[in-house]
């Protein structure tokens, strides 16, 4: 009913490898990218772009870079935050030594540094593996952060130890600094978004991918069939990293504007993005941009609703939103262990079947 | 597809509850959860209530009744950026946000919208400077007026010497905590003290490292710039190694109730610093308790009057509510804009009559704010804990820091930030 | 002897000190993880739980009060008693027992059989659920526990050791902080009487045959949903008695569910599964990052336990790859 296509007839192998194999979810996905490039930047404020839409599209990047090393990769990593800070203050650090580089370079330039750094960091996970590996990302949280707030030569020896992004601009309009154009920084962002997901997609399907999911569902198996550990494992850190850097670079630049390492890419973040993956799915580009939708729409959401909506007391709301974020993380679960991607994919296959389920 | 319903929900929430614009909206960016919310609660409290006093036993402010709009940032710069945007497009006057970390966001972010900040003790203490940063406001004191204050205060104990003394500083090793360091450093050559850092990190809750140094060095004085458990931990600590707590100065931030009270008897003689009155001696409160308290309408679980942070939220509101009132005079409006709200800020007067006529007499220092000065003299006070009584006490004036070192500091500052954010410097008249 | 030898010993002594204080949160995890395999997130939240509890009936709070008035305008706070400390903490323990029955019934019976990283996320989810709901029943103020654990310096041991150093040079006594010998002390019977409890009662021995193989203790009539509740119960224990200690030191607040953080790097040197890891692996911590931050972190500027602990735990990784007690990982394809 909800579906016209019924079944899986594939005739080529191009139908087969189909990202959106039936139509309709084809042309959904058009629909909505035409909508969030076409339609969204002629309604966004700064209240969309700044609270809702750019840090979801900013954390749908990291959660997509932690998914690859995570999710495809199995290497657990808890440096997300002290990564997304190499990204940020690479990012500070080019755009003022070099003020005239377009702002896009600057960004995956921030993501190439990080990309190395997470080189670094990825070695002791040739030896240390599962949730004791854990130790090792968060070490280079830990230091990173440390760092980032020690040595002066990172924040520009400004007195404050805080670093502030200088205004840049692309085709006329201001992304990033004080007077950044909600638009201009949404489009940015979703560009970069559009792109990176589907590098990810394309990336996690193909030989480096497979590879990758070798390694993660039984690696000494996946040696002896040829899999090189070393080089799967470190590109996975690496490749990782590089989405994280970039979302990092955004984070400070496009989203905050000004920030404090300690406070912003603490330890907190790293687990936010961790939930985000978990939540939504592990493994699955879908389920990264699900799980960053459900934490960071759904506290905004449950807020309007109870302070705005009812008139409820801030504090009584802000508790009620944990209960309520909590219960929904355990009832998903209990629903579907699998995380919501996972939900979403059987309730299509339910559909797709529906009403005549055999 | 499910996000797209939750974002047309969360729209048709925030069009729905736009307010009408005749009201003096003011934001209060507030934490009551969190891991700061220990020092959040009093503060929102006393800055809730005082709005509601206006409202309730003056009928507004020159008649134009307040709305205060609550926005929960739990201490974290996300969430206060949200609130910011939220808040903004309803007509907000200005912003206090009670954290350095969304002040500096709200900096460039405001100053573009044209809303005043004020960060009052707290934030960038360069924003003294108001040739560069012109809607950004931190009278009556900032972080460098506190740490001359600290040294001020045991110059008097050594009749002017300091001379080969030790000064240790504990601070929260964040942005905010390292506010002092270059104030102190300047201060300890041109005194000739001996300054040592000891920098705790987030949260704070071991600190045994830190204290047995002190112990060891044996510091003539602690100074700290402490925050949230980092300060009860530390005064703890400091009574167990037996510091003489006489010798122990915090900033205004690390001295209020809730941080010595789980030290109990051994935190008595702590010192803080500060720059309001404490307790409810004033007949403000007995206004409070009879327009707020009494018909119910106090915020919070209403527990909190009288202590140190409520107070200074209390002070905030008042400084605010002054500065409309002189925004209505100067511009012959009762509805005032943002824009206009700024103008009354710069050209706030707190007289010792004005506060007398308020029934906050002798509550803050007496200040001016002007186009290139929006820090105000920066006078400070010291208070002092008593642990039998269970109240703090002020045992100092009010008093001057020293401009000598500190302005050229707040200039050098103001002019790196004017440059690398290619501000031109105002011309003040 | 020199001062500087003194100082070193005394470094090290509190360091272990506070190795000990770090312990009493991991064996929280390590109980949970060694029945179930669950790596629980929300021990930390449990011990902020636990504390708030216990200063909440011992002062005679009224639970929900700030909710209830802000529904019903009333203004209730208190039922205007004071218990002793120790019925306090019984009934306490009555609330930790049924948490970890309601924990059981509504979440992980509905898990069983799930892979790790997704208890791990219900864990998650419960973390969450307990923050809020602990701050809506008691407040997020600050409280002030007191349950009578001494603190303060011990002067005894401060006056007795003054003598040691060589004549003429500064130097003041020892220093250990009371509270941290009571956590010794506490951590030693805690640790004694579990693995008492574990070797020699039925309950014990069914709760290692669990921990060995979830189905073989099924099979052979062991109840793995009453065993859940139970080791819930014990890590709620648990939680609460580190909630006290830290809770002695800053009062009881949210900061207090960030010493999980503290445990971590202890777990992970320890071994997950370990009680005696936990332990030993909170003794290296506590002393590895003291001696770092006394002797290297002036030089480069201080404040380095946060991450020095973990590259600690690192360097031990790097040879032992399953932590110092871990069990030996046995790979096969």
């Amino acid at each position: 009913m909800f579906y016209r296509q019924a079944g899986d007839f594939k005739k080529s192998y191009r139908e087969d490898i189909q990202t959106f194999a039936l139509r309709q979810d084809r042309r959904a996905y058009y629909v909505l990218m035409a909508i969030a490039f076409l339609v969204v930047p002629f309604f966004i404020n700064d209240y969309w772009a700044s609270a809702v839409l750019l840090p979801f599209l900013i954390l749908s990047i990291a959660a997509l870079g932690l998914n690859i090393l995570t999710g495809y990769c199995g290497q657990v990593s808890l440096g997300t935050g002290g990564f997304m800070a190499v990204g940020a203050y690479a990012c500070y650090k080019i755009m003022t030594s070099f003020p005239d580089l377009n702002i896009m370079i600057v960004v995956l330039l921030a993501g190439l540094v990080t990309a190395l750094v997470g080189l670094v960091f990825g070695i002791p996970s040739l030896r240390i593996k599962g949730f004791y590996l854990a130790v090792a990302t968060l070490a280079a949280q830990f230091f990173l952060v440390w760092l980032f707030n020690k040595v002066p030569w990172f924040y520009n020896y400004s007195a404050s130890g805080q670093i502030n992004a200088p205004a840049r601009s692309m085709f006329g309009f201001n992304i990033t600094g004080a007077e950044a154009h909600a638009p201009a920084r949404y489009l940015f962002c979703l560009a970069l978004v559009v792109l990176l997901a589907w590098a990810a997609r394309n990336l996690t399907r193909g030989r480096m991918g497979r590879s990758w999911m070798a390694i993660r569902d039984m690696d000494i198996a996946a040696e002896i069939i040829g899999v090189d550990p070393l080089k799967t494992k470190l590109s996975a850190f690496a490749i990782s990293s590089f989405y994280i850097g970039v979302a990092g670079a955004l984070f400070f630049s496009v989203y905050l504007g000004a920030v404090e390492v300690g406070e912003v890419f603490g330890i907190n973040q790293s687990f936010l993005v961790l939930f985000m993956i978990i939540i939504g799915g592990l493994g699955s580009i879908m389920g990264s941009f699900i799980g960053a939708a459900f934490l960071i729409l759904v506290p905004v959401l449950l807020k309007n609703v109870m302070v705005n909506g009812f008139g409820w007391p801030t504090d009584i709301a802000a508790h009620i939103e944990f209960i309520l974020i909590g219960g929904l993380i355990m009832l998903f679960l209990i629903v579907e262990p699998h995380g919501l991607a996972q939900l979403w994919r059987i309730a299509k296959e339910k559909l797709l079947l529906w009403p005549f389920p055999h | 597809m499910k996000s797209l319903t939750i974002a047309g929900m969360a729209l048709a929430m925030t069009v729905t509850s736009t307010a009408a614009m005749a009201d003096l909206v003011f934001p209060s960016l507030s934490y009551r959860t969190g891991p700061y919310a220990v020092n959040g609660i009093p503060y929102a409290d006393g800055y809730a209530d005082y709005f509601t006093l206006v409202n309730e036993r003056d009928g507004g402010v020159n008649g134009v009744m307040t709305k205060l709009i609550e926005c929960e940032t739990a201490y974290n710069t996300q969430k206060g950026v949200e609130c910011y945007e939220a808040t903004k497009g309803e007509g907000a006057l200005v912003y206090q946000p009670l954290s350095t970390g969304i002040t500096y966001q709200l900096i460039p972010k405001a100053t573009a919208a044209g809303i005043p900040v004020h960060s009052m003790g707290y934030g960038r203490t360069s924003a003294k400077n108001g040739k560069v940063f012109s809607h950004i406001f931190n009278y009556p004191v900032n972080y460098w007026d506190g740490a001359s204050h600290a040294v001020n205060h045991i110059l008097d104990l050594n009749s002017g010497d300091i001379k080969g003394k030790k000064v240790a500083l504990v601070y929260h090793n964040s942005a905010y905590g390292k506010e002092p360091i270059r104030t102190l450093e300047e201060l300890s050559k041109k005194h000739g003290f001996e300054f040592m850092q000891i920098p705790v990190d987030h949260p704070g809750q071991e600190q045994k490292s830190q204290w047995l140094q002190i112990r060891r060095t044996r510091p003539d004085y602690v100074f700290m710039w402490g925050w949230g458990v980092m300060n009860q931990v530390a005064i703890q600590e400091a009574a167990n190694i037996r510091f003489p707590m006489e010798n122990f100065i915090g900033v205004w931030w690390s001295g209020s109730e809730v941080d010595v009270t789980p030290a109990g008897a051994k935190a008595n003689g702590y010192k803080a610093l500060s720059f309001h009155a404490v307790g409810t001696e004033l007949p403000v409160f007995d206004d409070i308790q009879k327009y707020v308290v009494d018909a119910g309408k106090a915020a919070g679980a209403g527990d909190q009057i009288g202590t140190v942070l409520y107070n200074r939220g209390m002070y905030a509101a008042m400084l605010a509510v002054e500065a409309a009132k002189t925004a209505q005079e100067m511009h012959g409006t009762k509805e005032i804009t943002p824009a206009q709200m700024r103008d009354g800020m710069e050209a706030l007067e707190m007289t010792a009559d004005k506060m007398e006529s308020l029934g906050m007499g002798g509550f803050g220092p007496e200040f001016n704010v002007s186009c290139d000065n929006h820090g105000g003299p920066g006078l400070g006070a010291v208070q002092q804990w008593d642990a039998t009584t269970g109240t703090w006490s002020l045992i100092s004036a009010f008093a001057p820091s020293d401009s000598d070192v500190i302005l050229p500091l707040i200039t050098e500052d103001s002019a790196a930030f004017a440059k690398e954010s290619a501000i031109e410097e105002r011309e003040c008249a | 002897m020199s001062p500087e030898f003194l100082y070193t010993l005394e470094v090290i002594l509190n360091g272990l000190m506070a190795g000990v204080m770090y312990s009493l949160v991991a064996l929280g995890f390590v109980l949970i993880f060694k029945a179930s395999g669950i790596f629980n997130y929300a021990q930390g939240v449990m011990a902020l739980f636990a504390a708030m509890t216990l200063v909440g009936i011992q002062n005679g709070q009224v639970p929900f009060s700030h909710l209830i008035n802000a529904v019903f305008g009333t203004h209730i706070h208190g039922f205007g008693w004071t218990l002793p400390a120790f019925v306090a903490i019984l009934l306490t323990l009555l609330v930790m027992i049924l948490f970890a029955y309601l924990v059981e019934r509504f979440v992980l019976k509905h898990l069983v059989n799930q892979d790790p990283i997704i208890l791990f996320m219900a864990t998650i989810g419960l973390a969450y659920f307990m923050e809020g709901f602990g701050d809506l029943m008691w407040g997020s103020e600050i409280k002030v526990l007191d349950v009578g654990v001494p603190q303060g310096a011990s002067f005894w041991l401060e006056d007795f050791t003054a003598g040691w150093a060589a004549e003429g040079s500064e130097y003041y006594g020892m220093y250990i902080d009371k509270l941290d010998l009571v956590a010794t002390v506490v951590a030693i019977a805690l640790v004694v009487s579990l693995t008492l409890f574990s070797q020699y009662t039925k309950t014990g021995r069914a709760l290692r045959a669990v921990a060995d193989d979830h189905q073989a203790a099924l099979s052979v009539g062991i109840s793995l949903r009453k065993i859940w509740v139970i080791v819930w119960a014990i890590a709620g224990f648990v939680a609460m008695v580190a909630g006290i200690m830290w809770g002695a030191k800053s009062g009881v607040q949210f900061s207090l569910s960030l010493i999980a953080l503290k445990a971590l790097p202890v777990l992970i040197l320890g071994g997950f599964t370990s009680i005696p890891g936990a332990i030993v692996g909170g003794l290296i911590i506590g002393v590895g990052e003291k001696l770092f931050e006394y002797s290297i972190g002036p030089m480069i500027g201080g404040a380095t336990e946060n991450w020095f602990a973990y590259v600690l735990a690192l360097v031990f990784l790097v040879f032992r790859p399953q932590g110092l007690f871990g069990e030996k990982i046995i790979e096969r394809v």
